[in-house]
C-alpha cells in the first residue's frame, strides 16, 4: 500500500453529499413521487391531503427516531410494536378512568422509559444479544395486552384527549411534533458528547470503552430513551381515533425498524440519522396514499414497499462499495 | 463427563423439558395422551420444519425474517396454480415449492453477491413476498381442494399423524447433515469466522445460497401442509411465524451470533415451547398467559446459558 497523497480540499457541497447521502437520496424520492403523482392527479397536493397522509403516520416517523438511536448504537428492538400496543391501552383506560388527560398522555413515556430501561439492563449486564431479549419482550407484552384485557375496545375516550386531532397554527399537532423531535434529536446526537457516543458504541464498542465512554451505563440510557420516544409515538397513535383497540398493530415493529434502516441507519452501528428515519417514514406514508391517487390497487402497497426496500438497499451497498473500493487505491 | 460439558445448553433444556412434561401431567390427565400428542405434533409442523432450516441460517450468523411471507405466497400461489389456471393439484404443489425455493435462493443472492446484511436483505423481501401474495390474491381465499389433498396435514399414515413423517425425515436428514458433513462444518466455520472461512477455501457464498434456498424450500413445504390442515388459503398465512421459528431456535441454544448450535437443541426449543402451550392451555391457562410464559423462558434460559458458559463465549 502506498502512503495516500493529500487529498484535493473538497467542497463543502461535496462534504454535505457525501455525509448525507441517504438522506438526500430520500428527500429526492420523495419529492420526484409527489411531481409525478400530482401531475397525474393534481387534487394529490391538495393541503389536506398532505397534512393527512404526514399527521395519520407521524407516530411513525416519532418511533423511528428512538429506533435509530438503538440501531446506531448497535442493537435493535423487535417488542417496540408491542410495546406502543400496551402504552396506547394504558393511557386510554387512564384517560377513561377519569385522570386527567396530561396524565393520560405521559403516562407512557415514563412507563415506557421504565419498561426499555429493564430491557436495556439486560442487554448491558446480563450481556444478552438485543434481539434475544426483544423477542422475548415481544411475547411478554403482546401475550400480557390481549391476556389482560381480553381484547376488549376502550370506548368513549373524552374529547380533550384527542392530541392527534389538534391543529396548531395552522397545522396538525403531530406534524408539529415529528419535526420539532427529529431536529431536536438530529442536533443532540451531531453536537453533544452523549449524542456522538452513541455512533462510537455502535461503531466499536471496545474502542469506545477504551476511550473511556461508560458503555454498559449509556446502553441502558439510549434503550430509556428509545422506550420514553415510544411513549410519544404512542400519545399520536393512541388519540388519532375514538376508540382503542387492545391488540398489538401488526407489523408496526418492522415498518419502524424499515424506517430507520431505509432512512440510512445502518443495521450493523455506527452511522445514519434521524431525519433520514423521519423521511422515509414519510415516503411510506406518501406512497400508501399515492397509489390511491394513480388508481394502482391498494392490495400491491406492500409489494411496492418492499420492492423500494431493496432497490434503496441495493443502490446504498453499491454506493458504498465504490467508496470502499476509490479508498484502497 | 465433565461439570461444563454437563451443564450443555441441550442438557439444561432436556431437564427444563421434562420438568415440563411431569408438572404440566399432574394439571390434566390429557395432557401425556397419544391423541393429545400427536395432535401436538400436527400444530408443530409447520414452524419445526422452518425452525430446523433457520437453524442453519443462525448458526451462519444469519438471519431469514422473509419466511412468513414466503409461507404466505406460496399458498396463496398453490391455490391460483389449481383453481385459476387449472394446474392438477400435485403440479401446482410442486411449482409452489420451486417458487418457495426460489424465494429462498433470490435472498441469498442479495445477501452474498450485494452484500446485504440478512436482517435487512430479508426485511425487504418480507415486505415483498407478503405484497405479492396480498396482490395476487386481492383479499380472495381459495377454498374447495380435492378430499385425498386432506391427508397431508389431517389424515394419518402408518398409525401417526402424515405430517410428522415429513418432519421427522426432515429433522433427521438436517441433523446429520449439520453434524457430520463437510457443508455441516462449513456452516459452522461461515458462522464462527466468515474471513478466515473464505481463506481457508471453502465455498462460503454457495452455501449461504443453497442454505437461504433450503429456507425458502422449508417454509414452502410448510404452506402446502398449512393449507392442507386448515381447508382454505389466505394471504395472511404465516404472519409472525418467523419470530416462533427463531424463538425456538435461539432457545433451542444456537447463538444468535452464529458459529454453534445444534438440531437437537431446536427439536428441544421446539417441544418445549409447544408442550407449555399445550399443557397450560389444558391447565385452564388462556393461551395469551402462555404466549408470556415463553417470553420469560426465552430471556432466562438465554441468561441461565449465558452466565454458565461466560468465560467461554466471550
Amino acid at each position: 500500500m502506498t502512503v495516500t497523497a493529500p487529498r484535493a480540499r473538497r467542497s463543502s457541497v461535496a462534504r454535505f453529499v457525501a455525509a448525507y447521502g441517504q438522506e438526500i437520496v430520500i428527500a429526492c424520492a420523495l419529492i420526484a413521487l409527489f411531481i409525478v403523482v400530482s401531475a397525474i392527479n393534481p387534487r394529490f397536493l391538495g393541503a389536506n391531503n398532505v397534512n393527512t397522509i404526514v399527521s395519520g403516520n407521524a407516530y411513525i416517523a416519532v418511533a423511528a427516531i428512538g429506533m435509530s438511536m438503538i440501531i446506531i448504537t448497535g442493537h435493535i428492538d423487535v417488542s417496540v410494536g408491542a410495546l406502543i400496543g400496551v402504552l396506547a391501552t394504558i393511557s386510554g383506560t387512564l384517560a377513561v378512568s377519569g385522570y386527567p388527560v396530561w396524565v393520560a398522555w405521559t403516562a407512557p413515556i415514563f412507563i415506557g422509559a421504565a419498561i426499555n430501561g429493564g430491557v436495556g439492563a439486560l442487554v448491558a449486564y446480563g450481556r444478552l444479544p438485543s434481539i434475544v431479549v426483544t423477542l422475548g419482550m415481544l411475547s411478554i407484552l403482546r401475550g400480557g395486552l390481549v391476556s389482560s384485557t381480553g381484547g376488549a375496545w376502550i370506548n368513549d375516550l373524552p374529547p380533550a384527549f384527542q392530541i392527534a386531532q389538534a391543529r396548531w397554527f395552522g397545522a396538525p399537532a403531530p406534524i408539529w411534533f415529528m419535526v420539532i423531535l427529529t431536529v431536536l434529536a438530529f442536533l443532540w446526537m451531531k453536537n453533544t458528547a452523549f449524542g456522538r457516543s452513541l455512533y462510537a458504541i455502535g461503531g466499536n464498542a471496545e474502542a469506545a470503552r477504551a476511550a473511556g465512554i461508560p458503555v454498559e451505563r449509556r446502553t441502558v440510557q439510549v434503550f430509556m430513551i428509545h422506550g420514553a420516544f415510544a411513549g410519544i409515538a404512542t400519545m399520536l397513535f393512541a388519540t388519532q381515533l375514538r376508540v382503542i383497540q387492545s391488540t398489538v398493530p401488526p407489523n408496526l415493529e418492522l415498518t419502524i425498524i424499515t424506517a430507520s434502516v431505509i432512512g440510512g441507519v445502518s443495521i450493523l452501528g455506527g452511522t445514519g440519522t434521524v431525519i433520514g428515519s423521519t423521511l422515509a417514514a414519510v415516503l411510506f406514508a406518501a406512497i400508501g396514499s399515492a397509489m390511491i391517487f394513480v388508481n394502482v390497487s391498494a392490495y400491491w402497497l406492500r409489494a411496492v414497499i418492499g420492492l423500494l426496500i431493496l432497490v434503496t438497499v441495493l443502490a446504498d451497498m453499491a454506493r458504498r462499495n465504490r467508496e470502499f473500493w476509490s479508498n484502497q487505491r | 463427563m465433565t461439570a461444563r460439558g454437563f451443564l450443555r445448553h441441550e442438557t439444561i433444556l432436556a431437564l427444563l423439558v421434562l420438568v415440563a412434561l411431569f408438572v404440566l401431567d399432574r394439571q390434566s390427565d390429557r395432557f401425556l395422551t397419544v391423541d393429545n400428542l400427536f395432535n401436538q405434533g400436527r400444530l408443530m409442523t409447520e414452524v419445526g420444519l422452518i425452525a430446523i432450516v433457520m437453524t442453519f441460517v443462525i448458526v451462519t450468523g444469519g438471519i431469514d425474517l422473509s419466511v412468513g411471507s414466503i409461507l404466505g405466497m406460496t399458498a396463496i400461489l398453490i391455490g391460483v396454480f389449481w383453481k385459476n389456471m387449472g394446474l392438477p393439484l400435485p403440479a401446482a404443489i410442486g411449482m409452489g415449492l420451486v417458487v418457495g425455493a426460489f424465494a429462498g435462493f433470490v435472498n441469498g443472492v442479495i445477501i452474498t453477491r450485494f452484500k446485504v446484511p440478512p436482517l435487512i436483505a430479508t426485511l425487504g423481501t418480507l415486505a415483498l413476498y407478503r405484497g405479492i401474495a396480498e396482490g395476487v390474491s386481492e383479499a380472495r381465499s381459495v377454498r374447495g381442494y380435492p378430499e385425498w389433498f386432506f391427508v397431508l396435514g389431517q389424515g394419518e399414515l402408518w398409525g401417526a399423524p402424515t405430517q410428522l413423517w415429513i418432519f421427522a425425515a426432515v429433522a433427521i436428514v438436517a441433523a446429520v447433515v449439520l453434524a457430520y458433513t463437510t457443508f455441516g462444518r462449513t456452516t459452522y466455520a461461515v458462522g464462527s469466522n466468515e474471513v478466515a472461512a473464505r481463506f481457508s477455501g471453502l465455498g462460503v457464498d454457495g452455501a449461504k445460497i443453497a442454505i437461504y434456498s433450503a429456507s425458502g424450500l422449508a417454509a414452502a413445504i410448510a404452506a402446502a401442509i398449512f393449507v392442507s390442515r386448515v381447508s382454505t388459503t389466505r394471504s395472511d398465512m404465516g404472519t409472525g411465524i418467523e419470530l416462533d421459528a427463531i424463538t425456538a431456535v435461539v432457545l433451542g441454544g444456537t447463538s444468535i451470533f452464529g458459529g454453534r448450535g445444534t438440531i437437537i437443541g431446536t427439536l428441544l426449543g421446539l417441544v418445549l415451547i409447544q408442550s407449555l402451550k399445550n399443557g397450560l392451555s389444558l391447565a385452564g391457562v388462556k393461551s395469551d398467559g402462555t404466549v408470556v410464559l415463553i417470553g420469560a423462558v426465552l430471556i432466562l434460559t438465554i441468561l441461565i446459558s449465558n452466565l454458565v458458559h461466560r468465560d467461554a463465549t466471550r
